[in-house]
């Protein structure tokens, strides 16, 4: 028992103390689950203005406590038991902190005595979470309570947002404490630099005004800072196209002539030609992720990089830049609108007609598009009317697989955080309890998950959680009765040879059946005829989950592709089919 | 590949030296030496850590290490503008008859025997790396019965400090709620 803590402060249990911080630090949902070394802090959770949502799985409290984030831009709340309570939160935090969402993950941990002695239930989380979280703590004073948790809030918030992981030993929750918030945090070791250096932005303006071909390369971080406003100042005030990674999908609207799409091995041909081809390449919170580029020393051979991010680590990691600039994404943009502006008003301006016209050719050429099947049903068409219907408005939640890559494709983006999935880590099973996460957080917004049938068969069991705590999501099974892009792979490189990817999932589970037996409405949907009587049926419940079998052909696979580690120039349009650049233009 | 000193301030605080050293072995980088102590400050560690990586690399380190909310400031110590010193305690043997030439090379070395036993003698001798490996090699063929080494520890020359500015503290308010600032 502690006698020490902040004067003044109100005498408490470690376990009120824990939760009191959540309040103060302005927790409103935790998802998670008791066990025996977090309970006590489950007893003044009863009393708490904190909603706390049962989840059935603690992989499920930590996607959900990530899609909450994503959607809202608060920091996420999940909570679990010492050992296996915790480790069935590591995949949801390495996901966090590959795709830098914040969020608080709160464990429990064996008494303090207990620690080091193989207890019951007791696992080195803190030990286990360092290289995936963006800094954890262990707490056994529960003096330290408090300071610890606004210290975890303001980390996971703060410059590159990530996961702070705070295991609390049992013996600090039950003992008594004092509590009072602190003031004030003293962090000499974590100071975020936000504001960019002018000298870097000035050689910015340089470069990008005497660029012939220039193009601006989006990523995550311009979602994470809310800079879709001030970048698309920054692309029309210049006309320079525009292309947005997986993670920074809406972040520029779909719709807007500029947007070249989504680069990468799942790129568009114009979006992949647009970084290869060009001559300055302005990284705005992107980080050179090999899915990106693919062959690095292949890629965008002629271009200089102006590489703006908050995390000075990204910078130079994978790809030398000419003009290194660390800052928030929205302060560099809005710095960057200032001075081209500036430049515009003395009349000088870049030269990128003939750039922007070729690639509004090879856009035109070689749009995004599917070959419907003869038979059956098209996984891209559903996925097309899916977003159609829902709109724009609606937030979009996905697994990892080949239906990840139509939705990013086939949904049209106009507005920032719609878009949620797990792009770095690629978590397969992420989209149900992230889709319930996010639906806590909007529960006035639409939200469909669109998953596949091997995803959706990881994490399900929130669908009862979904209709326990009324938390209405939507379920697009795009159901190929594969483990999809596995398949693609052995198609294109195994000779057909499908090892160990056939699920059957149309002959088991029923998906509809299992999804009446969580409480939730089953739809199902095998012909193209269908599909928007059935999606719009979905539409019109509100009032409990909706589960949609999309029995979809087996064989559509998604293009465009570049192979695994070689060359974005080795880009295929469809298979066997390379795109060809007129170049005459540039 | 070069071998770089860097002198690294942590916050004196459980965990720490667990943070780096899995921070090294994931990204793939080699500790040749590392030395952990008390600073003039008790909140704060230094940690000397020698690493062979060439200079991009380097780069990538003292970045990966500056992201650790423990660390405080990352310095690199240039040879020249520097003092290093490693510690070394050997056992070698030394009979009556070779003890005379052992202790005339402790003697030359500016070493110190700190234990006698009949047929052995153990020495103290600190000083840079390459010192240690002459006091060694003279040492060889008398029989090299046990030896221990410290990492190095290093230090710049002159008047600077590079603890005295960084450690002042900068307290942030708590921000109200949990939002992402903006």
């Amino acid at each position: 028992m502690s006698e020490q803590g902040t004067a003044g402060g109100e005498r408490v249990t470690g376990a009120q103390s824990l939760i009191k911080s959540l309040e103060s630090a302005g927790a409103e949902n935790i998802f998670g689950i008791p066990g025996g070394a977090i309970l006590p802090a489950y007893d003044p959770l009863y009393d708490s203005r904190v909603r706390h949502i049962l989840v059935r799985h603690e992989q499920g409290a930590g996607h959900a406590a990530q899609g909450y984030a994503v959607a809202t831009g608060k920091v996420g709340v999940c909570m679990a038991t010492s050992g296996p309570g915790a480790t069935n939160l590591v995949t949801p935090i390495a996901d966090a902190y590959m795709d830098s969402v914040p969020m608080v993950a709160v464990t429990g941990q064996v008494s303090a005595s207990m620690i080091g002695t193989d207890a019951f239930q007791e696992a080195d989380i803190r030990g286990i979470t360092m290289p995936i979280t963006k800094h954890n703590f262990l707490v056994t004073d529960p003096d330290d309570i408090p300071r610890v948790v606004a210290e975890a809030f303001y980390i996971a918030s703060t410059g590159r947002p990530g996961p702070v992981l705070v295991d609390v030993a049992k013996s600090a929750l039950q003992a008594q404490t004092s509590y009072a918030w602190p003031t004030e945090l003293n962090l000499p070791g974590y100071r975020p630099v936000t504001r960019p250096h002018s000298k870097q932005i000035r050689e910015a303006t340089r470069l990008i005004l005497e660029a012939r071909r220039p193009v601006l390369y989006v990523g995550g971080g311009v979602i994470r800072a809310r800079a879709n406003k001030e970048l698309r100042t920054l692309a029309e005030l210049t006309g320079i196209p525009v292309v947005t990674t997986l993670m920074a999908r809406g972040a520029f609207p779909d719709s807007h002539p500029q947007h070249l799409g989504m680069p990468g091995m799942h790129g568009t041909v114009a979006a992949v030609a647009g970084l290869q081809k060009s001559d300055l390449i302005i990284s705005l919170g992107a980080r050179f992720d090999d899915r990106v580029t693919g062959n690095l020393d292949s890629f965008a051979p002629g271009a200089k990089v102006i590489h703006a991010d908050i995390d000075p680590a990204e910078i130079g990691k994978n790809r030398i830049a000419d003009v290194p600039i660390v800052g928030d994404a929205r302060e560099v943009i809005a710095d960057l609108v200032v001075a081209l502006q500036a430049e515009q008003d003395k009349g000088t301006t870049g030269d990128y007609e003939g750039w922007v016209k070729f690639l509004a050719g090879v856009k035109m050429q070689y749009p995004l598009g599917y070959d419907a099947p003869a038979e059956g049903l098209a996984p891209q068409y559903v996925i097309e009317r899916l977003g159609a219907i829902a709109g724009p408005e609606a937030i979009y939640v996905s697994g990892v697989g080949q239906h990840q890559m139509w939705a990013t494709h086939f949904v049209q983006y106009e507005n920032p955080n719609t878009w949620i999935n797990s792009g770095g880590l690629g978590t397969m099973g992420f989209a149900v309890p992230a889709a319930m996460g996010a639906k806590v957080g909007m529960p006035d917004t639409t939200v469909w998950a669109i998953d596949g049938d091997g995803c959706f068969q990881m994490t399900n069991q929130e669908l009862a959680t979904c209709t326990i705590e009324g938390i209405p999501i939507k379920v697009a099974i795009i159901n190929n009765e594969s483990l999809g892009m596995v398949r693609q792979w052995q198609t294109l490189f195994y000779e057909g040879r499908y090892s160990n990817t056939d699920l059957q999932s149309k002959r088991v589970p029923d998906f509809v059946k299992l999804a009446e037996a969580y409480g939730a409405v089953g739809l199902s949907c095998d012909h193209p005829s269908d599909v928007d009587a059935t999606i719009n049926k979905a539409m019109e419940i509100n009032d409990v989950p909706v589960v949609v079998d999309f029995r979809v052909e087996r064989d559509a696979m998604v293009w465009p592709m570049v192979a695994a580690g070689t060359s974005n120039d080795e880009i295929k349009y469809a298979r066997d089919l390379a795109p060809e650049f007129e170049e005459d233009d540039l | 590949m070069s071998t770089h000193t860097l002198s690294v301030l942590v916050e004196n605080k459980p965990g720490v030296l667990a943070r780096i050293a899995g921070l090294f072995s994931r990204r793939g980088f080699n500790i040749d030496s590392l030395a952990v102590g008390p600073t003039e400050h008790p909140e704060v560690s230094r940690m000397t850590i020698v690493v062979s990586v060439e200079s991009s690399p380097l780069e990538q380190v003292t970045k990966q290490l500056n992201k650790l909310v423990e660390v405080i400031k990352i310095v690199e110590l240039e040879d020249r503008e520097s003092i290093e010193r490693e510690l070394l305690l050997i056992k070698v043997r030394a009979d009556a008859e070779t003890r005379g030439q052992v202790l005339d090379a402790v003697q030359l070395f500016r070493a110190k025997v700190v234990d006698v036993a009949p047929d052995a003698v153990t020495i103290e001798v600190t000083g840079n790396a390459g010192k240690l490996k002459d006091f060694l090699a003279v040492l060889e063929p008398f029989g090299v019965r046990e030896l221990v080494q410290s990492g190095m520890v290093a230090i710049g020359r002159g008047s600077r400090s590079i603890t005295e500015r960084t450690l002042r503290p900068v307290p942030v308010p708590v921000p109200a709620a949990h939002a992402i600032p903006g």
